[in-house]
Order: structure tokens, then sequence, then C-alpha cells
């Protein structure tokens, strides 16, 4: 006997994810695929393909040994950085723990480029430390620009969200199986490897592959201190607008090989993680330890010069922020010259947008990953995962590359939004609902299901079983997620060089054109508040989430 | 109110596994009905069939005249307990046993008033206002049995929910459990692999196997006179004789055992009565311990005797090589040494007797209510 499938509001609720997507995401690719395939003549061509891979002495392939040569050791060194600081934090009460979350949140939070830029000044050319170092030492300090300060500014960058993901992981190891592998002698550094490291070892490969997919997309760290050292991102932008002249076929072939490389990265990732499959449910969370003697003083040390490391520069950003300058060159005394300056350069619009458009693709990004995290978990179907797998499209997607397409799809009519809002906000939601998905998708799988049957079973109906039980019970999974898309939101570069026009001009957009500027006063002021802007949004989720410790 | 479960031919298939090939059952309004098994034997999938959590492949489900097999999980009116409780984590105790009654249309009064009666008849009160984390395992039982309990509802559904306390809690709980449904009298399916906690509380058992229903009966004689084999053997401890013979001489009918020892049976099915190959299933406490051997019986030697108070357990091998363990009252003189040779003789009251393939006794008695 066959069971009459009931309607419901679920298949509606697919149907019209389905709709969005194709149009928002699916139609922009396609168009970025067709465009890479003709010329500008509008004939079929392979040219575009066949210029890049045979144009002399690998000019165009050499970016690309570069952008890999820096993410893989970037993505390294955050996870050789990160790791070793969630595991004090997670389980020893490290001293000032809380500082230490919250700064390395706002070093996560922070534009790799405010980064990029401080180093700049601290051991550029010109550098604090440089000069320092010159004229009272005479010690002459290699050069910062290129490879070096790339991968020094994303490692400090990255290695805070490696911590972050990784305190949710060892938050989820069970007490127990720590006790268990001591009962049977594993302790210590054995133990560390043998069972928190391969328990969290899930979390790891994701990280690893979030680190890799956000280093690798970077644009604004390149851009400001790559100098020579081209990489991938920065060359599409150029094939685009850049002193070349307007190609966009070239720059959507472009664009189609990043996307093809990063999907390789994605396929390797998801082929490690699937050997370490498995899931956990702490009934016992792992009591903190306190740590004391030699051992607990070098993790402190760590944990305290790590930080102090990714966050000091930008200190010193703010400090700049209330120098005189004039033009760029610093004056003496202190005042709000730069903050005027700032004010006269779209300071007040700049704002006011990244508040608006970031608020209103936050909630669009949370309203549809925990829909899509319900109908994949508890709905699972070849539909709704097709759904989820075009979801994630985007996670491969380069922001250059997401810009891009858009931009060709949507610069005529019956749909013309270049140099609006929504194209702006659409291009938020795509870019950073992967993320969201995904840690909604893991939050959701972590409930039993019989919780929501139990509450189906005391006689509520599906949508309020979903609505009182499901998401409250979601709520520290989906704010971990909003918060870093929240985030990646405020200080979204390099689809938003592309889209955005001076009507939608966003902070970090502003932040960055001062600093192309070389006004160093100006761009610290804008860097500043960009900074008290991330900050200000921490402490308000902080505020919002009420609870002692900080679940991130 | 109480509800009488009729399940008419039902079928569950995962794919093309098919779990439950073609089950009938009935369950009595108001009875303590409990599904027993070994794992994997589909008596989940049933209850879960019933709950509403599971697809039907095929068959009707009734709650009296009702069908419920598209009823709505939310609509069948259905308190369950859960083997991890499911207590909602973000909600205090007394919020989990509210949200039942929330769903119905009661005034504040009403569902105040009910949470509070049920939370007391629980005595879980004076954690009201805790978050579930921080109870025990058995105050977490309590609390789920408090928020199924108070919806009152027509059917009462639990599945292993003992499964996940310690020993003398179990027993504890088992108590409580058999005393509510008792005093609110609410037709209940319970499924347990543990057959002492199912004889404890239960009205009547079916013992199931590969989703096909063995036996379905009172303890009493699901204990003492098992449908077949696999239920002997389940329920309770059994000593399996292969290879005897079953003799009729005269008009009389015997067990004939290997080692020539002859014990006349006097209910054996007239069906039956004709000379055959048997198994015979003696429990620990069937067997007849002589240290005389010049009675007739079969020849046996202590291996093993372990005291336990009430009873003594020996373990003896036959002459066959067969091991059994015989289970006698203590007595004050008369532990047996190991290595001691010894007659034993059958309590034919009380042994079973099964067809040469195990799948039928075939003695008087069995009440076997399997549809």
């Amino acid at each position: 006997m066959v069971q009459k499938r009931k309607f419901e509001v679920w298949t509606v609720v697919s149907i019209v994810l389905l709709c969005l997507f194709l149009l928002f995401l699916v139609w922009p690719l396609f168009g970025l695929l067709q465009q890479s395939v003709f010329n500008s003549d509008g004939e079929l061509t392979g040219a575009n393909f066949n210029r890049f891979f045979t144009y002399v002495d690998g000019y165009y392939l050499k970016p690309i040994g570069n952008s890999l040569k820096v993410t893989i050791c970037s993505t390294l060194v955050s996870l050789a950085l990160g790791i070793p600081l969630a595991y004090f934090y997670s389980f020893y009460k490290l001293r000032g723990a809380k500082v230490i979350f919250v700064i390395s949140v706002l070093c996560s939070m922070s534009a790799p480029f405010i980064g990029a830029y401080s180093w700049i000044l601290l051991m550029g050319r010109n550098g604090l430390i440089t000069k320092f170092l010159s004229t009272l030492l005479g010690v002459k300090v290699g050069s910062i620009y290129g490879f070096k300060g790339i991968l020094l500014v994303q490692s400090l960058k990255f290695f805070p969200l490696v911590f972050i993901y990784m305190n949710g992981a060892f938050k989820n190891i069970d007490n127990t199986l720590m006790e268990a592998s001591a009962n049977m002698g594993c302790t210590g550094v054995s133990r560390l490897f043998r069972i928190v490291l391969a328990l969290s070892m899930p979390t790891i490969l994701a990280a690893a592959l979030m680190v890799f997919m956000q280093a690798f997309a970077d644009f604004g760290t390149p851009m400001v201190m790559g100098e020579g050292y081209q990489t991938f991102p920065v060359m599409i932008y150029n094939a685009y607008l850049g002193e070349g002249g307007v190609d966009r076929n070239f720059a959507a072939a472009l664009a189609v090989v990043a996307v093809i490389i990063t999907a390789i990265i994605f396929f390797i990732q998801k082929w490690g993680t699937n050997k370490f499959k498995f899931s956990m449910n702490a009934l016992h969370p792992v009591e903190k330890k306190d740590c004391k003697g030699i051992g607990g003083f070098f993790m402190h040390l760590y944990s305290y010069l790590l930080i102090a490391l990714a966050f000091l520069p930008q200190l010193y950003i703010i400090y700049l922020s209330f120098c005189n300058y004039k033009g760029s060159i610093r004056q003496p005394g202190y005042g709000f010259v730069n903050y005027q300056q700032a004010a006269k350069k779209l300071l007040g619009r700049s704002i006011k947008n990244t508040a608006v458009m970031g608020i209103i693709a936050l909630a669009v990004i949370i309203v549809i990953a925990v829909l899509i995290a319900y109908l994949v978990v508890r709905r699972a179907s070849t539909f709704n995962n097709a759904i989820d797998t075009i979801a994630m499209l985007p996670y491969i997607m380069p922001g250059a590359v997401v810009g891009l397409g858009l931009l060709l799809a949507f610069d005529s009519k019956p749909l013309a939004l270049t140099g609006t809002f929504a194209i702006m906000v659409i291009s938020f939601v795509i870019r950073r609902l992967p993320y969201t998905i995904r840690s909604a998708t893991a939050t959701l799988m972590q409930i039993s299901p019989s919780i929501e049957e139990a509450a189906i079973s005391l006689g509520a109906s599906k949508l309020k079983t979903f609505i009182k039980i499901t998401v409250p019970m979601m709520a520290n999974g989906i704010l971990s997620g909003a918060i870093l898309s929240w985030v990646a939101i405020v200080t979204e570069m390099s689809s938003s060089i592309i889209l955005y026009s001076n009507k939608s001009i966003t902070l970090t957009m502003s932040t960055y054109l001062a600093i192309l500027r070389g006004n160093d006063g100006m761009a610290a002021a804008f860097a500043t508040i960009l900074t008290v802007v991330t900050a200000l949004s921490l402490l308000l989720y902080l505020r919002i989430s009420k609870s002692e410790d900080i679940n991130l | 109110m109480s509800v009488g479960i009729r399940i008419k031919h039902a079928l569950k298939k995962y794919g093309e596994n098919v779990i439950i090939p073609d089950l009938s059952l009935d369950i009595k309004q108001g009875e303590f009905f409990t599904l027993l098994g070994p794992s994997g034997c589909g008596k989940t999938t049933l209850l879960r069939m019933i709950a509403g959590f599971n697809s039907i492949e095929g068959g009707d489900f009734y709650f009296d005249d009702k069908r419920i097999n598209e009823l709505d999980p939310a609509k069948r009116n259905i308190g369950m307990v859960f083997q991890n409780y499911a207590i909602f984590p973000h909600l205090s105790v007394k919020e989990n046993v509210k949200f039942g009654l929330k769903n119905r249309k009661l005034s504040k009064e009403k569902i105040e008033q009910l949470s509070d009666k049920f939370m007391k008849l629980m005595q879980i009160d004076q954690f009201a206002d805790r978050k579930p984390e921080r109870l025990s395992g058995g105050q977490q039982q309590r609390v789920a049995l408090a928020r199924a309990l108070c919806i009152e509802p027509d059917v009462l559904l639990f599945d292993e929910p003992l499964s996940n306390l310690d020993a003398k809690l179990r027993v504890e709980m088992r108590t409580v459990i058999k005393n509510i449904q008792h005093n609110v009298g609410i037709t209940t399916v319970y499924v347990t692999h543990d057959q002492e906690e199912a004889m404890a509380v239960s009205d009547r058992i079916a013992v199931m196997k590969d989703g096909v229903i063995q036996h379905v009966g009172s303890p009493k004689n699901i204990y003492q006179r098992p449908a077949n084999l696999f239920v002997s053997t389940f329920i309770g401890r059994s000593n399996v004789l292969e290879g005897e013979k079953l003799v009729v001489e005269g008009g009389k009918t015997y067990i004939l055992t290997k080692s020539g020892y002859r014990a006349e049976l006097l209910n054996v099915l007239p069906e039956y009565q004709n000379n055959q190959d048997i198994i015979l299933s003696v429990r620990p406490e069937e067997f007849l311990l002589n240290t005389d051997m010049s009675v007739p019986g079969i020849v046996a030697t202590v291996d093993d005797c372990v005291f336990l108070g009430l009873n003594t357990h020996y373990f003896v091998h036959l002459e066959s090589g067969e091991e059994v363990e015989i289970i006698q009252e203590s007595s004050i003189d008369s532990i047996i040494e190991p290595g001691t040779q010894i007659k034993l003789t059958l309590n034919t009251d009380k042994v079973n007797v099964f067809t040469a393939d195990g799948s039928a006794n075939i003695l008087t008695g069995v009440c076997n209510d399997c549809v």
C-alpha cells in the first residue's frame, strides 16, 4: 500500500528556496561560464583559456602558483597557532580567558587588509619598527612586502577562526571519553593526539578548508602588501577593471579557473572528512583544569603573546588615527583631524550602508540557513539535498568570482541591479550562506530526533515543534554561524570592490580607498571606526546571548 | 480515555529490507503490554509505527475502531517516554512538563494545576525550576514520565525507558512505572530487551524475533509453557537437550533420553502422540537431583556448585557431554561436592517438549494469543 504524501508547508519552502537560488546563484554562474567561452564579438572560442595557459613565460599561471603557495602556508600556520590556543583555552583555566576569547573574535572580525596595512606602518619601508632598528641599531630588516608579509598577516588573521572552531569541537568532547582514555593508560600528550585531536579531526579539516577558502579568495591583503607578488583574485580584478583595460570574457575565464581550483580542494577535503565521520554528544563537558607551575606559565605566555601579536598592530592604527596629519605627513600633536577628514569622505553614508545592508543580509542568511538545515537533516530527499548542494556552491567561489558573476548577470533589464543596495545584499547573502548553513546543519545533527518526536507526541504541530523546540535548541549553533557571517559581511571586500557604487559604498570599501590614496591619517581613522563597529557588534552579541560562558 | 490497539498485517520496510513482514496484534484497553525481544527484532520499529514516527508500508493500525495509519503523530494523543528521555534541554523541568498541556487549549490555571499534580506524583516538584542538565538520570526519567502522563494520553508508549539507568534505579523505576500505570489505567505499550523487567511490569508480553511475534501471553504462561524453543531460551534460563526421543507404548507417551532414561509425559497434545525426535527444554529448577545412584535417571557429574543463599546452583555435565545448570533450594547440610556422580530425573509436569525443529511446543497448556 502506498501512503498518500500529504501536502506540507516544507514542500513550498523547498520550491521557493530553489527558485531563489536558480535566479541569484545558478544564473550568474551560468552567465560566467557562458562569457568565458565567447570573445568580445560574441563568437564561440577557446581563446580565453588558451591565452591563460600559453601566455609568455606562464604570465597568468604564476599567480596561481603564488596563491596556492601562500594559501597553503597560511592555512598550516593558522592551524598550528590556533589549535594549541583552543586546547589551552578549553581544557585549562587560563587567567583572562574571556579577554583572550574576545580579542580573538575581534581579530578574526577585522578586515585582513587592516592587518596588512598596520604591519606596513610598523615594518614597511617607512615603518615604525624599521626606522627604529635602522637609525638606532643600524639593523636592516628584510622586506615585509610579498610572500612573507601576506603569510604573516593571513596567519594572524585566520588563527582566531581556527581557535573559535576548535573551541566548539573541544566542547563537544565528553569528559567520560577523556576519563576512559586515562583509565586505559593514555594521558597527556598521547591523549591529546590520540583522543582529543582525533575526535576533533572533522572540525580541524573543516577549519582548514575554511581558512584555505578565505585565504585563497583574500583580495585585500595581497592588494595592499603584495606588490610584485600577484595572486589570483588580484589578477581577476585586474583583468576586469585593471590597467590592461576591460576584458570581461577573459576575466570570466579566469574566474572559471579559480572555481575549478577551489572545487578540487573542496573535494579533497570532503574525501578526507569522510574518513573521520562520527557523531558525538557531550553529556558531561570537560571541566577545565587549573594550570599551575612551569606548564601553566608557558601556556599563559603562549596565549598572551599570540593574542598580542594579532591585536597590537590594530591598536597602533587606533593610536595613529588620533595623531595629527597633513595629507599623509605626520604632524606633532593629537586631535580629531583625521576623523574630520573622513567625515568629508562619505563616513556617515558608509556606516549607515554597512549597518543596513549587513543586518538585512544577516536576517536573510539566518532564515534560509535554518530552513535548509532542517530540510536537509530532517526531510532528507534528493530534491532538498540538491538545494543544499547549490547553496554550498559559493563556498568554493572566491568573492571576486561571485562579484563578477552578479555584475555580468544583472547589468541589464529586466533585473538591472548594478550599483544598487540589492546587489550588494545579494552578494553578502550568497557569499556567507554556506557557512551559516553548515553550522546550522551541524547543530541540528547533534539534536536527537526523539526530542522533536517528544514534542509532536505531546500534541505540538510540526511548525510549533520547529519554532519552539528545534530553533531554540539550534540557537547556539545558529548564533555562532551568524556572528561569523556578520563579521565577514562587515569586512567583506573581494566581491564588494567589483559591485559597490558611490551610493552603496561600505565602511570597508571607504577604508580601502583611503589606504589606496596613501592618506595614512584618514585611512587610520576609517580603520579605527571599522574596528570599533566590529567590536561593538561583538559586545552586542554578548549582551544578547546572555550566557556566562561565551558560546560562539 | 484509554483505548485498545489493534494491528492487522503490519508491514515495515526500509527500502527493500523487510523489518516486519506481517504482524498482527491485539492490545486490550488498559493493559500493560510489553514487546520483548533481542535487539534488532523490530520491537522499537513497531512501537514507532504506533506512535506515528515510522511510516507504515502495509496493514492497518486501529485505536479502538479508529484507523490511525495516516493520523498525524501530534493528534494521536500518545504519551511517549524515550530511551534517552528526550527532555528539552533549554526548558526547565516545569516547562518540560507543561509543554504538552500548552498545546491543548487549556486555561492557565488548569495547566498549572495539572503540571503541579503530575510533578508531585513523580516527586519532582522540588526541581520544578531547574534545567534538566542538573538532574540525575532517574530524575530525568521522572520528568519524562510526568510530561508524558500529564496530557492524559489514550496510550502510553515506552521505548526502553530504563536502559540508561543503573540496576537499582531500574528496579525502583519499573515499580514506579507499574504502579502509576495501574493507578491511571492507560493502555501501555512497553519495549524492552530485559526479560526480567518485562516479567515484572507486564500484564501480557509479546516475544518478538526477526519482526515476527513468537508468543503472546501472560508472564507466567510465557515462562511455563513457551510456544517454541526460542521463547523458552529467551525467557529465563533453559537447558536444551537435543536428539531426545518421544515414544508411545501401550497408549502411554514417554520421553526417552540418549542415556536410556524414560519418563512418562501426561500432557502431550493428541496430534503429537507418536514416535518422533524431540527437543527437551528443562529449566534449572525442573531437574531433580539424586545422590542415590540406584534410582533410574540421567547420569551426571558435578563440575561446580555455587551457593547463593536461597538457592544453590549446580553446574554438571551429562554422559553425553552436554552441560546443564541445576538450581536447588539450599538445605542445611547437603551441598554436593564437585566431582560427585549423581542421577538427574525430570519434573515432568514442568518440562517443555518441542518438535525436532523447535518450532512448536507439543504439550497442552500453551496459551498463545498470537493472531
